[in-house]
């Protein structure tokens, strides 16, 4: 086997500085690194800010990172400044049930004490109290009412299409000239996704349930639904839900989730599942709605940045707080000022009916939620 | 223009923004040297930045550069391979196989072919430079698409078999960032970002661009055009819009306006948003005697 030149030393900063990223998270792939290494092998480099400039254009750190990735550059190449971002001490925890197994939840089950065993409890309890057909129709009609988009691809039809002349002209020919009905196609449309972020804190603890089961019959219903909780972490229950039986399914999730009635760290959780690819890419042109009385504390900056590239992904962004179901909802908070121009609803999400309604409503236009809401404070 | 002729007009970042600056360009280390390295490297060129901040301009100076023809293709949602590789000629073909009457034909032949942009590009990769404008516009499966043309340089026409460049075109890409971009497209891209110019080059620009401005209008108008991009506006103004307001508020002022007058009737051509133009209205006055002064 023949083996790889190796690297001269000059390379090994330089390889370093590429691990550098990989490790904080940056998505540094090899055919980057390459790159990076002929950039600066083109430039001379007669300076460090040739070295700079070729990382930049090869590297292709976002630019949302780029004083976190100027940072990193400093630190690793001059050695005397340190990265703002190292030390954080309290990272967003992110849960996938991705092929989370059942002797896993019934181990759960079998240890349940405590903060747990009351989530689970409640949830358990709330749902006898509900009744079992009230979704019924929510989920049945779901699939037909959720956003839909033109597909790139193009289906056979027999009426309302462009002429398929490819075809046709290969009917022609096989006919020998002679001209057979018109084919035609049609761009096919297909639903958008569906992605509900649930926030189970403390403050929504009345809500929670209700959002749970609304999820549920999202995931029966809808042909790509997504679901998440959060509150000081992240959880993916879209698995979880996707069991028939609703009492099942919820106990399924009240094993997996285990930041129930806690605190919120909204800004943070929703950057965490930004920064996860596969999840991120459940929010491309979906519908996202999220349920959440957004009490943000403290510095709202990360909430901010998470909504605005939520926003620039989704189809629709939507905020449903059940603080709205109140005659005087205003979103006079820092926190929601701050979001309401990116979010295109505002909208009360404080029980079953006006949620389900909402979300049923959500192929139709509306006005943005800043508009409706500077007309009525 | 071959290859190693454009390598040798992109002998060194300095040289591509001497020429850029030649093509009225004016371009930072930072655009010079992406452009230096995605025409040195072979790859494309993805340019973001917020609209107005010169990215297609960039692509056009470029062309200009290696004095090769621009092709552009214009994205929007729902573009599809019909539009950006190749379509045949249906019409033309079904007369063909009437006159041919009895005799064979080859409804296949390059003459019935309609090239889109990126089939007439990869026919002459040396003579043109494609510019993929507003990439975010596109749809993903689009994307997707473009991806397997960036990464091979070849389009594969069933009915013809593969079509291959001999050299790779030299490609530019621009999104306003509407939307995130696939990692994969990103990482197969030599990146740029270009953000809006500090208030002297965005003089030197308008200096460059308008027609017929004083030294001293451009410098205001750069300095309140910083002001004004600094509020929290819907559509900040790019820097078209800056050279159009200089343009514009040296006409009035030619007309009979004075100063600060001709700078606020003008700004009809600098914020294009009704939202914007009340938002700003009470501070303009304000803003433009400070820029003057």
């Amino acid at each position: 086997m023949r083996r790889a030149e190796k690297l001269p030393r000059a390379a090994e900063p330089l390889l370093g500085f590429a691990r550098l990223l990989r490790h904080h998270a940056f998505p540094i792939a090899p055919e980057h690194v390459s790159s990076f290494m002929q950039a600066v092998t083109l430039l001379g480099p007669s300076s460090m800010s040739d070295i700079r400039e070729a990382a930049l254009a090869t590297l292709a750190p976002s630019p949302d990172r780029r004083i976190e990735f100027d940072a990193h550059f400093r630190s690793h190449f001059y050695g005397d400044v340190k990265p703002p971002i190292e030390g954080e001490e309290d990272e967003t925890r992110v849960k996938d049930d991705r092929g989370s197994r059942d002797e896993e939840s019934q181990a759960v089950r079998q240890e349940k004490g405590g903060e747990l065993s009351s989530a689970l409890e409640q949830l358990s309890r709330r749902d006898f109290q509900f009744d079992p057909d009230s979704l019924g129709p929510f989920r049945g009609r779901l699939a037909s009412a959720l956003p839909a988009r033109r597909s790139f691809r193009t289906m056979r039809t027999r009426s309302r299409g462009t002429l398929d002349l490819r075809r046709s002209l290969s009917e022609i020919v096989s006919a020998d000239g002679d001209i057979p009905s018109p084919l035609l196609r049609r761009r096919q449309t297909v639903p958008r996704k569906l992605l509900l972020l649930i926030d189970v804190s403390g403050s929504m603890k009345l809500h929670t349930a209700d959002y749970l089961k609304i999820a549920h019959a999202a995931v029966q219903g809808a042909a790509r639904a997504e679901v998440f909780t959060f509150g000081t972490r992240l959880t993916r229950i879209t698995s979880a839900l996707r069991i028939r039986d609703r009492g099942q399914a919820l106990a399924r999730t009240a094993a997996l989730v285990d930041d129930w009635d806690g605190g919120t760290r909204m800004g943070p959780t929703l950057l965490a599942f930004l920064s996860v690819p596969r999840f991120a890419a459940f929010a491309r042109g979906a519908a996202v709605v999220i349920l959440s009385d957004a009490l943000e504390r403290g510095d709202h900056a990360d909430l901010e940045t998470a909504m605005r590239r939520l926003s620039a992904r989704a189809f629709r962004l939507s905020l449903a707080t059940p603080l709205a179901g109140d005659p005087r909802f205003r979103p006079a908070t820092a926190a929601l000022s701050a979001i309401l121009p990116v979010l295109d609803d505002l909208v009360d999400g404080s029980s079953v009916r006006s949620l389900s309604d909402f979300i049923l409503s959500l192929a139709r236009p509306a006005p943005a939620a800043e508009t409706i809401w500077k007309r009525v404070s | 223009m071959a290859r190693a002729d454009a390598e040798q007009t992109a002998a060194s970042p300095e040289a591509v923004a001497a020429r850029l600056a030649a093509s009225r360009y004016l371009a930072d280390d930072g655009l010079a040297t992406a452009i230096f390295l995605a025409i040195r490297l072979g790859k494309p060129l993805l340019l973001e930045g917020a609209p107005g901040v010169g990215k297609t301009e960039a692509a056009k100076a470029t062309a200009e550069l290696l004095g090769r023809e621009l092709v552009r293709l214009q994205c929007y949602e729902g573009i599809d391979a019909a539009h950006a590789l190749y379509e045949w000629n249906y019409q033309r073909q079904l007369l063909a196989i009437r006159h041919a009457g009895e005799h064979e034909i080859d409804i296949y032949d390059d003459r019935f072919l309609i090239a889109r942009p990126l089939l007439q590009v990869l026919r002459v990769p040396e003579q043109r430079v494609l510019l993929v404008d507003e990439i975010d516009r596109s749809d993903h499966e689009f994307e997707a698409l473009l991806l397997e043309f960036l990464s091979d340089f070849q389009i594969s026409i069933p009915e013809r078999g593969t079509i291959r460049a001999a050299t790779q075109p030299i490609v530019i890409l621009t999104s306003n960032r509407t939307r995130e971009l696939a990692e994969a497209l990103r990482r197969r891209c030599v990146y740029h970002w270009i953000g809006y110019p500090d208030a002297a080059r965005e003089a030197e620009i308008i200096m460059l661009r308008a027609g017929d401005v004083a030294k001293a209008t451009a410098r205001a108008v750069a300095n309140a055009v910083q002001q004004i991009r600094a509020r929290p506006l819907a559509k900040p103004p790019g820097i078209a819009e800056a050279v159009e307001w200089a343009n514009a508020a040296t006409i009035l002022e030619k007309g009979g306006s004075p100063w600060p007058e001709a700078f606020r009737r003008a700004i009809g051509v600098l914020i294009k948003d009704e939202e914007d133009l009340s938002a700003i209205a009470p501070e303009l006055g304000r803003i433009v005697e400070e820029a003057l002064g």
